[in-house]
């Protein structure tokens, strides 16, 4: 590291084109991969679960359909999704409201095509946890709830959805964590998240190693922050007695 | 109350009940045994629509199972089931297992269905542990929450499949007493169990099934004193001598 000039201050300079620090770029970095990585998160947890029961529902061509949504997005690269997203989904709408997604802002244009893609290529992740979660529990308590005069619906709501997700909390957080490292991808489409902001400072501060600390540090701090959360709502929603009796 | 006409069920290719009927009259205990395999759970299960069947009919009060316009959750709600491994709801205290189907599908006020699961918790003697959480409690304490859940929505008979089978030796009594009393007290009650005390002490009629057939169904004294089939007795020297 011979000749190395360290310097810190560095975030504390205008960039170039002026009106911002480097540590404006850096925050709004963090920003862009938050708000990307959450609202993708809460789609694809919402419609997750909604396939996830699908999935184990009495009816056959439901559980198909929910089988083909999880083959189609989990088997196409997410690079790939991204661009049909951004680039051929717009082309193949109807010709007005194509029209219309193409003149909004092209902010707005990146944001949507990255938050739909995330969302719906994770939840086909989140489904088949879901899935997986609901089977564990299913044999014997879907037959007690119904036994009960519960209807199916019910009967997931109240008896086998509680349950089903407390089991799969800790590969739930591994998909939480997934899609925080995935939303970097977006950076293809011009959305300027951490790690594109990384390459960003890099070029224009020359100080590349306070560049790369700083980002590193920020996405350990997000994911401590996520694995925190999820320790925290493991231990809020722990059954007294449940990991003794469990079979 | 529950009558079998002629059910048989198929699982795939493979044919899990032929030709079942039998009867169990207002008030009566039937005691269901036979040798594991035999369709004795395919069989209750039935009853409740948990399984469908593709022949013969099925009438729990008059009204038909395997009818498609029948209304099967109400149907439901108006037999109580227990199960062999209980499947209380793990993330429910003993108390809000009790009220939560009253309240969703009798439409009671939480009010009064926590005062009737009072009334059953300390039937079953264990209103000290209304709030525990099953996890908390041991086989035969969760067994008798499970039929205090049953009985919660006031059924008009009981089906039991296997109650005490996946309980330790010492907790079987516990929950056999809370069913005799039931049996006393007139409940219409089918028992699938092993337990030839039980059928002894309460039952009405015993039903013996081998290989998906109801190969016996005799009144109890005539069952212990001479099984017709050579298939029932060899099952009656192996259980109770073993
Ligand atoms: N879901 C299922 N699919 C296929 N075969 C089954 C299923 N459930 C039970 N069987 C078969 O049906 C037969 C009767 O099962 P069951 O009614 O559980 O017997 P029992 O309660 O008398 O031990 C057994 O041979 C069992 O393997
Ligand atoms: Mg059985």
């Amino acid at each position: 590291m011979g000749g190395y000039h360290w310097n810190w201050g560095v975030f504390f300079q205008q960039v170039p084109s002026g009106g911002a620090t480097y540590l404006d770029w850096f925050v709004q970095g963090v920003e862009w991969t938050l708000l990307v990585s959450a609202a993708g998160w809460a789609i694809a947890l919402a419609l997750g679960a909604l396939l996830g029961v699908l999935r184990t529902v009495p009816s056959r061509a439901l559980r198909g359909f929910a089988a083909a949504y999880v083959e189609l997005f989990r088997n196409i690269p997410l690079l790939v999704q991204l661009f049909l997203w951004y680039f051929v989904v717009p082309e193949l709408l109807p010709k007005a409201l194509g029209d219309a997604i193409k003149g909004s802002p092209p902010l707005a244009q990146q944001f949507v095509a990255a938050t739909l893609c995330l969302g719906l290529f994770t939840a086909a992740r989140v489904c088949e946890q879901v899935r997986a979660g609901i089977e564990s529990i299913a044999r014997g308590q879907r037959a007690a709830g119904l036994a009960l005069g519960l209807t199916l619906p019910q009967t997931y709501r109240f008896v086998l959805l509680p349950m089903a997700f407390r089991i799969i909390l800790p590969p739930l957080t591994s998909e939480a964590l997934n899609i925080i490292k995935n939303s970097s991808v977006v950076s293809t489409i011009g959305l300027i998240e951490l790690s594109r902001q990384a390459q960003q400072l890099v070029d224009y501060s020359a100080q590349p190693y306070e560049a790369f600390i700083a980002v590193t540090i920020a996405y350990l701090v997000i994911n401590a922050v996520v694995m925190y959360a999820m320790r925290w709502l493991e231990h809020r929603t722990r059954i007294p007695g449940y990991l003794v009796a469990a079979k | 109350m529950i009558s079998i006409r002629n059910v048989s069920k198929w699982y795939g290719s493979f044919r899990v009940l032929t030709g079942c009927s039998t009867e169990v009259r207002k008030g009566e205990v039937v005691v269901v045994c036979g040798p594991s395999g035999s369709g004795k759970s395919t069989l209750i299960k039935c009853v409740n629509a948990l399984e469908p069947f593709q022949e013969g009919e099925i009438l729990v009060d008059g009204v038909s199972v395997g009818d498609t316009k029948t209304d099967l959750p109400k149907l439901r709600a108006r037999v109580g089931m227990v199960f062999q491994h209980f499947e209380l709801f793990p993330h429910m205290t003993v108390a809000q297992n009790l009220t939560l189907a009253q309240v969703k599908v009798l439409g009671r006020s939480p009010q009064a269905a926590l005062e009737k699961g009072v009334k059953l918790l300390e039937r079953v003697g264990l209103l000290a542990h209304r709030d525990k959480y099953p996890g908390q409690l041991s086989g035969g304490q969760q067994q008798r929450v499970a039929i205090a859940r049953a009985l919660s929505m006031d059924p008009i008979a009981m089906l039991f499949d296997e109650p005490t089978s996946a309980l330790d030796p010492e907790m079987i009594n516990e929950v056999l007493d809370v069913m005799v009393e039931l049996a006393e007290e007139g409940m219409t009650m089918m028992v699938v169990t092993h337990e030839m005390g039980f059928a002894r002490k309460v039952a009405d009629r015993v039903i013996f099934m081998d290989g998906g057939t109801i190969v016996e169904d005799a009144h109890k004294d005539a069952f212990f004193a001479a099984p017709q089939s050579d298939r029932a007795r060899l099952f009656l020297s192996k259980i109770l001598h073993h």
